[in-house]
């Protein structure tokens, strides 16, 4: 589900979205206040639709910027890493983005009171750049397929590799267009 | 941030029930005879709610790119544009013609719109504080969440606008 508060350009859009319904029940209640009505049902329903329905980072967006140095057409791999992971296998000759979401719970997530969270995903993120001192490493949001969606944003990976459970798998699948396997 | 949507939806809807209870329900004519709402006004005030939506957007994309000046601009002209929204506003409720004690629609109208407006104010706090600190050079391309949040926040007061605008004024 799109949350349209999310970002800045989100909350933009939304706006957008928002005065292009208004104008069409305005319009469609000046000729008839029940067509007004039907437009306003039509309207809700769209807009109902539009939130349910999420773009899928990677369908579409083909990584036509090289966020490194390196040559374009090298294998971009986006791993996914738990709080707590210990190591990443990074495969030969790829560019490697391990992203740590600070995973929390619902309470948590829902009363923004996720600062204990990112602080065991920044000592996990710390801990696993050491190791990997090729790799790019950044802690992600608590929602682990929102962590992947965000860093898809800004590197255009091939594939995602999730180090966490089946649930996690599963839910990074829904919402990514990409070949997602667990390492 | 769903806690915040999830209260504002329920404060604004509060008033929209009452808005639609009153109007609808009870079947009071709207605006009640022989008030007249100032169509007008309000709606060169939400041309310039708009154009402070869009500025506050160029303010937050000037920064992503590293355009500190752009951003400095972008916040400037939104706080002024939001100001002016806020003084029109003032100048509407005392030119109106009519008081909350002159009935329900009167009542209704400036606790829609009241309510909106302190809305406004809290966003005028929110963009005086990210001017301040742009000017202080506190912003950069990197880091830049205190603009990302003051511009969700005020894109958020103009989609109420819309609604309130379109259901208070227009239909």
């Amino acid at each position: 589900m799109r949350n349209p508060l999310r970002s800045e350009a989100e909350a933009y859009r939304l706006l957008g979205v928002v005065i292009v319904g208004a104008a069409l029940i305005i319009a469609a209640a000046y000729i008839n206040t029940w067509l007004g009505v039907a437009v306003a049902i039509l309207v809700f329903a769209g807009f109902g639709w539009w939130l349910m329905h999420d773009p899928m980072p990677g369908a579409a967006d083909a990584p036509p910027v090289v966020i490194s140095g390196r040559p374009p057409g090298m294998h971009r791999v986006l791993v996914v890493a738990p709080p707590g992971t210990e190591s990443v296998t990074v495969p030969d000759g790829a560019e490697v983005l391990v992203v740590v979401p600070a995973l929390a719970s619902t309470r948590e997530a829902y009363t923004g009171a996720v600062d204990g969270r990112r602080d065991d995903a920044e000592a996990t993120a710390a801990a696993l750049g050491a190791r990997l001192p090729e790799a790019r490493i950044e802690v992600g949001a608590d929602d682990p397929a929102l962590a992947v969606e965000d860093a898809l944003r800004v590197f255009g990976a091939d594939e995602v590799v999730v180090l966490g459970d089946d649930g996690m798998l599963d839910a990074i699948r829904e919402r990514v267009a990409l070949p997602v396997s667990r390492a | 941030m769903y806690l915040f949507i999830a209260s504002e939806i329920m404060l604004f809807g509060s008033f929209f029930t009452a808005y639609f209870f009153i109007r609808i329900v009870n079947g009071v004519p709207w605006p009640t005879p022989p008030y007249h709402l100032p169509v007008f006004v309000a709606t060169i005030n939400t041309f310039i709610l708009m154009t402070s939506s869009a500025t506050m957007h160029w303010a937050t994309t000037s920064i992503k790119r590293g355009n500190v000046w752009g951003m400095r601009a972008g916040l400037l002209l939104t706080f002024l544009m939001g100001l002016a929204f806020l003084i029109a506003q003032l100048f509407e409720y005392m030119r109106a013609g009519f008081n909350t004690s002159d009935g329900a629609f009167p009542t209704i109208f400036f606790c829609l719109t009241g309510l909106h407006s302190c809305h406004v104010f809290i966003g005028l706090a929110i963009l005086a504080f990210m001017t301040i600190r742009a000017w202080r050079g506190h912003f950069t391309a990197e880091h830049h969440h205190g603009v990302e949040i003051g511009g969700i926040y005020w894109h958020f007061v103009d989609v109420m606008w819309i609604v309130v605008f379109t259901t208070v004024y227009i239909l």
